[in-house]
């Protein structure tokens, strides 16, 4: 019996084992593409979407009436409306304000903390994760402590004056004008500690035998740091700046914590203006322009270096 | 002296009493950025264990003159949080756990597995594929979410149908499920980047290997990746976890009153502008809004940061 079936099953076996094989080689992507759907969905349809809606006259609910570059008129023009300023106008310096002191600040303490930590520290284990540790909280949380240090009724101001310093005044957390520095000082405070870790581990990666040559050459410390260890961690500052773009761009939950909902629109910025328009405001094409572009800045900044990142690994 | 390798080169002799001085300076201006990191964190716990009088009266550097776990008792379980009926913040606690639970895990196994088939089972276009979801890690949100909006309205009205034909909603419209499934899309590209890099490393010729030996796609990732992949696996949970937990943007849009997760519950607690300011309790939901991701910070603050470096730096 076994003769007669093998013959029948020797042929039978052969396709099978190639749709199983075929089955084996889809599985891999059978797998990957529900991800990758989800992404291609919620990611680049919807983005698409939100473009969409930034040509159309969306009010509370979105509408499919398309009004051509009517939205990213009224956006440009209010781009230079400055007396009496319009929210985007506030958005827009505020995001400079922000942005600039939240970039520059964060690379300059993130390096120097960085060097100083480098220096063959006693307690460097003790010493880092103080700097780090606000990485790990809420920008609500940070919003809501800074908002009570800087509060000139009970916090820094006041205990200034009750150390004999009464003519001390520092009201920036209620003064409309001043409000979007304490945002930026939260903000540096949350994420200097982790320009830092990326500075030190740049640090820990520059050759010892490069710097003992310097050394022997008779290179100062600063010489050294300066014309030799800086200048190797230029991908680690491109890096930094790039994450810390995106993130001040990115910036929402700090603004309102640290300001209480942002009263009056004092220290708005695209990322709440885009919120307000859309959701308080019924100016969803509004909103949606705004969106976009936010969008295009980030992808302004990463998607030239995502791709040479990617390009670097295939040489 | 230099201070770059001072245990290198100069020998004891030479520590001059410069040398001396600028390793005061070092650790003198190392301790006084730490005090700064700190500063906030302990104003926080100190004013959480005032009674409000000593608050609004006192200096908030003052040690409170008698601590009590009052207003964290009060922050718990009876503040008022905006118009909400719910007293203190458990509930929302438990909101933040139930989404956080199932959308990490989610998440970082999708992550794995996606992480895997780029790596291990490449096909044409594999790289263009990552890419697609990297970029999905920088977007900001603000373009996306009012798509979201829309789609999530319809999943709630698909819920309400299903609830008058059959009793039961399925999970659809359901503020938690909603915010699952935002952590999980916009996460998709973090978690898949984490695993990706890592698998990069990991040698192709033992999962060569396993295939001769008969092991089938998801034998090997089993067998042979995951138990070797638990460095990666606490990265990308502890990442994840962080993120979602301090998300505030999804969670303020697209869960409302009872069902907000911790982060926008404390943000109405602290911003209700009814009655007086209890600074107090304010400051201990913000403790314990930050708990949980400060603990997963001093138990596992290696993997912190590494995953942080690994979401910035791509490797």
């Amino acid at each position: 019996m076994s003769v007669t079936i093998a013959p029948i099953a020797a042929p039978d076996r052969r396709p099978r084992a190639t749709l199983r094989g075929r089955l084996q080689h889809l599985v891999p992507k059978l797998v990957l593409a529900p991800s990758f759907l989800l992404v291609l969905i919620f990611v680049y349809g919807f983005n698409l979407w939100t473009v969409f809606l930034s040509f159309t006259n969306s009010k509370a609910f979105a509408s499919f009436t398309l009004i051509g570059f009517a939205n990213y008129e009224k956006l440009w023009n209010w781009t230079f409306e400055a007396d009496p300023p319009s929210s985007w106008y506030t958005a827009i310096v505020n995001i400079g304000i922000f942005g600039g002191l939240y970039i520059v600040f964060c690379l300059v303490l993130g390096l120097t903390l960085a060097i100083l930590l480098d220096q063959k520290i006693r307690g460097e284990g003790m010493l880092r994760p103080i700097y780090l540790y606000p990485l790990a909280l809420s920008f609500i949380v940070t919003g809501t402590a800074w908002k009570l240090f800087l509060d000139p009724g009970i916090g820094l101001e006041k205990a200034v004056h009750d150390w004999g310093w009464t003519s001390f005044k520092f009201d920036w957390v209620v003064n409309p004008s001043m409000m979007i520095y304490c945002v930026a000082i939260a903000g540096i405070w949350q994420t200097s500690g982790f320009v830092m870790a990326m500075f030190l581990a740049g640090l820990r990666g520059v050759d010892g035998e490069i710097l003992k040559a310097a050394q022997i050459d008779g290179a100062s410390t600063y010489a050294t740091y300066r014309r030799i260890v800086i200048p190797i961690m230029r991908p680690v500052f491109l890096s930094a700046i790039i994450v810390l773009a995106h993130m001040a761009i990115k910036s929402y939950d700090l603004v309102l914590s640290v300001t209480g909902k942002n009263p009056g629109g004092a220290a708005e910025l695209p990322s709440t203006f885009m919120y307000s328009y859309t959701f308080t405001r019924n100016q969803m094409g509004v909103g949606s322009t705004s969106a976009v572009i936010m969008l295009m800045t980030v992808a302004a900044i990463m998607v030239p270096y995502l791709y040479s990142e990617l390009r670097e690994k295939r040489q | 002296m230099s201070a770059v390798d001072l245990s290198a080169v100069p020998p004891r002799r030479m520590r001059t009493s410069q040398s001396v001085i600028t390793r005061v300076v070092i650790y003198g201006l190392l301790i006084f950025f730490a005090m700064i990191y700190l500063v906030p964190l302990i104003v926080m716990v100190m004013t959480s264990l005032k009674p409000l009088d000593e608050v609004t009266g006192g200096n908030m550097f003052a040690l409170p003159k008698s601590p009590s776990f009052a207003s964290w008792i009060r922050a718990w379980g009876e503040a008022s949080i905006g118009v909400s009926d719910t007293a203190g913040i458990s509930g929302y606690f438990m909101n933040s756990i139930k989404m956080v639970v199932p959308a990490v895990l989610i998440s970082t196994l999708l992550g794995a597995l996606n992480g895997y088939v780029l790596t291990k089972w490449r096909f044409p276009g594999h790289k263009l594929v990552f890419g697609m979801m990297l970029f999905a890690c920088f977007i900001p949100f603000q373009s996306v979410i009012i798509p979201m909006a829309v789609i999530l309205g319809l999943l709630g009205r698909i819920g309400n149908q299903l609830i008058d034909a059959t009793g039961v909603s399925f999970g659809f419209g359901n503020p938690t499920v909603n915010l699952v499934l935002c952590h999980v899309v916009y996460g998709l590209g973090f978690t898949t980047l984490f695993f990706r890099n890592y698998y990069e490393a990991f040698p192709t010729e033992l999962v060569k290997a396993a295939m001769i030996d008969g092991a089938d796609f998801f034998q090997i990732f089993r067998r042979v990746l995951l138990p070797n992949s638990m460095p990666i696996i606490i990265v990308t949970v502890i990442y994840q976890f962080t993120n979602i937990w301090n998300d505030f943007l999804f969670g303020s849009t697209f869960a409302a009153g009872d069902q907000s997760p911790m982060t926008v519950a404390l943000n109405n607690l602290v911003n209700t502008s009814t009655g007086v300011v209890e600074y107090n309790v304010n400051m201990a939901a913000a403790i314990i809004a930050a708990a949980p991701t400060l603990f997963v910070y001093v138990v596992a603050g290696r993997y912190f940061v590494r995953g942080l470096m690994a979401g910035a730096v791509k490797g």
